[in-house]
């Protein structure tokens, strides 16, 4: 199956949901770590306290690609993450994330072709409140 | 966050860099990073288990990263609000290493007020292991 055709088959369409609540200790652990020092993002008692603008990032689905994706995971890579903020994530959210594929296409270098992979991430908050997207771009090597 | 550490849109320039950081990315904060995240796979924590993977030692987790170049957006600008932000993840940034983070303000858009910062993670080597972009507004 060429690019074209993966992405006529596989997008468009939910094929993962999932549900997470939110601790006060995970948001004030990714903060901190990543260096953060601004209170609202590292102090539980700020009034405006929240997540990082990254945050939604850490969430994964309970599968990363849809059932019958022919995909070689042993061949693929991970090339990046976009994060697109849309509203705070706070502690004792109740999470709902959507996974679909977003795209999917082919480039041909000097190395050969590779096939990249859009996986992208919806999160919704528990009053329906859109917080993120997230897109995560796998690669997988010598597609052909 | 005090006001006279808040940055307004007038004052912020083209070409201006952000001053740098020198983020902690030792295995123990990694790992305070890693429970936080639910990503304490041993690659990340773990130098021997890393080695034994084929990878020259313990990798910060991508995510960690792009979030120690946000931080590096609130340092400089206390009331930036992040829009968006996108890494690429070219190599492994090595635990237990001493890398920079910096910025660079690209473009300054008078019209919508978002502001677009070129993002790095630099190695000692001098190599660029993660690069990204942001949109904010202040």
């Amino acid at each position: 199956m060429n690019a074209e055709e993966l992405k006529a088959k596989f997008t468009g369409y939910v094929f993962d949901e999932i549900d997470l609540d939110i601790s006060t200790e995970s948001l004030v652990g990714f903060a901190t770590a990543c260096g953060e020092t601004l209170p609202k993002f590292t102090d539980p008692g700020d009034p405006d306290f929240q997540g990082v603008p990254n945050y939604m990032t850490r969430i994964h689905g309970t599968r990363s690609l849809p059932a019958d994706f022919p995909i070689e995971m042993h061949r693929c890579f991970d090339a990046g993450k976009s994060v697109e903020f849309h509203a705070p994530v706070r502690p004792g959210d109740n999470i709902n994330g959507k996974s679909e594929i977003a795209d999917i296409f082919e480039k041909t270098g000097r190395s050969g072709s590779m096939l990249f992979i859009v996986h992208r991430m919806n999160f919704y908050n528990q009053a329906g409140t859109h917080l993120a997207t997230v897109d995560w771009r796998l690669v997988q090597r010598e597609f052909d | 966050m005090s006001e006279d550490t808040e940055r307004a849109f007038e004052d912020v320039e083209f070409g201006e860099e952000l001053p740098e950081i020198q983020p902690d990315i030792s295995l123990s904060n990694v790992t305070v990073f890693a429970k936080a995240a639910m990503m304490m796979a041993g690659r990340f924590i773990d130098h021997e288990e890393a080695r034994e993977a084929g990878l020259p030692g313990a990798i910060v987790p991508g995510i960690m990263s792009q979030g120690i170049l946000v931080s590096l957006i609130h340092r400089w600008a206390p009331n930036a609000h992040v829009l968006n932000v996108d890494t690429i993840f070219r190599a492994p940034l090595l635990v237990d290493s001493k890398p920079t983070a910096s910025g660079v303000v690209t473009d300054i858009d008078e019209d919508t007020k978002v502001i677009e910062i070129d993002l790095m993670l630099k190695n000692e080597k001098g190599e660029t292991p993660v690069m990204g972009t942001a949109k904010i507004t202040l």
